[in-house]
């Protein structure tokens, strides 16, 4: 943890120097790669603006990975305990993967406005169809040593599922959850391009329009630390409170 | 306590058409232990699995009878090669499976007296990942027994434990399931001398009666007599291969 940590730190270090190494040996110009200092001195300055936009973004993306793995969750046991819901949604479900999310965006935002709803809905639909393949993947793929031992000693189809299938399934669906961490913000924030007033989407956009290169790169970066801070705690939790499922199930 | 029943199985078995075995008849006699013998990957386990009623890729076309006319439903445990055990769940939670999966109401004492009987009284509540190999088994065995059923199905319990362990284990075994009709599907010769009364061999796509053993079970390790059955056992195996 404490090493992942380092060299992490290290790595990103090294990232900072490449950049303004390339800066100064370019000569490109502020307003279209700014050097890290700038782009510190712009967080610094607009710490306040920042802050506050990042905050409702954060809002957008907790609400959708609750909304939406929610929703995946019981999409995935609609599917698992019902034969009509495979026959009939699973086409839906694959057919709507064919259709890219960002492509929606447009239409959210005039169905529902240019509010928090529309990049909490774009949120819920970039991450509900991972959270439900995953979490079902790990529901079929329960081991059959443990189907035929809760057979042989007479389980309910509903015990199976609860005591056998669903704790069985658990390594998966945490998967799909922690990469809904990193996927409800892209969601959100395409959502805050296409049309917004808030959120660290529209701070980029607006920062972009006026030239202001320093600070969209402030806003990206904070959206970088705020997706990284969410992929970090949802592993911490997982680590904290579901090491038991995580173990071999040999 | 559990009167005995004797099991009749006959009939073909197949997969997706093609046949498997071909006229199979075996009985399996309450209060001794049946071995069914055979190279890996001959269809032991898919046999075992016919009788537990778990399997769902082969066919079986013919009967499966008891001699009380009852059918086998709710009257079989199981135990596998793999322990089976549930790594979220603490041994008592694994040991109580059964109870847990029926909504059944625990029995606490019934359960303290498993979990002595096979010396895991200390681990009660630790989970599967902190046990050894012959501490998982154990758990598995104290699963098996609480289930208290008079139809035991082993498909090689034993097999993934080291020596020790294994001789261990298959003399726990054997106290336990003394008065169980128990099919041990096992690919050692020495194990099935050793434990079972009764003795089939499946070979290619036929299953032969090798021999019946008269007690004790298990029989000690230093029976004379030990090296010799299994010699023979062992001799037969390779001459119908």
């Amino acid at each position: 943890m404490i090493k992942s940590l380092v060299t992490g730190i290290i790595a990103l270090t090294g990232l900072v120097v490449i950049w303004q190494i390339a800066v100064m040996a370019t000569g490109v110009p502020r307003f279209i790669l700014p050097p890290p200092g700038l782009v510190l001195q712009a967080f610094i300055e607009n710490s306040g603006l920042i802050a506050e936009h990042a905050m409702v973004t954060l809002t957008e993306v907790v609400l959708g990975l609750i909304i939406g793995i929610l929703l995946g969750m019981s999409t995935a046991l609609h599917l698992e305990v019902s034969p009509s819901a495979r026959l009939f949604l699973r086409p839906i479900l694959i057919f709507s993967q064919a259709i890219p999310v960002f492509a929606l965006a447009p239409l959210l935002t005039l169905w529902l406005g240019y509010g928090m709803i529309s990049k909490v809905t774009m949120a819920v639909l970039i991450i509900y169809f991972p959270v439900t393949s995953a979490f079902h993947d790990g529901l079929v793929n329960t081991p059959a040593g443990y189907l035929h031992l809760s057979s042989v000693m007479g389980a309910s189809k509903l015990k199976t599922l609860f005591l056998i299938k669903i704790p069985a399934a658990m390594p998966s669906l945490l998967s799909g959850i922690r990469l809904s961490a990193v996927y409800a913000p892209i969601g959100a924030t395409i959502g805050e391009w296409v049309g917004s007033s808030q959120g660290l989407g529209y701070l980029m956009l607006l920062a972009n329009g006026r030239v202001k290169t320093d600070l969209m790169f402030a806003a990206l970066f904070t959206l970088g630390a705020l997706s990284m801070s969410l992929y970090g705690l949802i592993s911490l939790l997982i680590r904290r409170y579901f090491k038991r499922f995580q173990a071999n199930a040999s | 306590m559990n009167s005995g029943i004797n099991i009749h199985v006959e009939g073909d078995t197949s997969i997706a058409g093609i046949a498997l075995f071909s006229n199979i008849k075996m009985d399996i006699m309450s209060g001794q232990w049946t071995a069914l013998l055979g190279p890996s990957g001959a269809g032991k386990s898919t046999i075992l699995k016919l009788i537990a009623g778990i399997d769902q890729i082969a066919s079986f076309d013919g009967s499966i009878k008891c001699d009380d006319g009852k059918s086998l439903a709710g009257r079989v445990s199981y135990m596998a090669q793999d322990d089976l055990l549930l790594p979220w769940a603490t041994v008592h939670q694994n040991i109580n499976l059964g109870k847990r999966l029926r909504a059944e109401p625990e029995d606490r004492a019934k359960s303290d007296h498993i979990i002595a009987a096979v010396g895991l009284s200390g681990h009660v509540d630790k989970y599967p990942s902190m046990l050894s190999g012959g501490e998982r088994q154990r758990v598995a065995l104290a699963r098996t027994l609480i289930e208290d059923r008079p139809v035991v199905l082993l498909d090689e319990p034993f097999s993934a434990l080291d020596v020790r362990t294994r001789a261990d284990m298959q003399e726990l075994a054997a106290r336990h399931f003394k008065d169980r009709t128990v099919l041990l599907v096992t690919h050692d010769p020495s194990e099935a001398v050793r434990l079972c009364g009764s003795i089939f061999c499946l070979q290619g796509q036929k299953l032969e009666k090798s021999g019946h053993l008269e007690p004790p079970f298990p029989k000690p390790l230093d029976d004379k007599d030990l090296f010799a059955l299994q010699s023979e056992l062992l001799a037969q195996i390779r001459a119908g291969a």
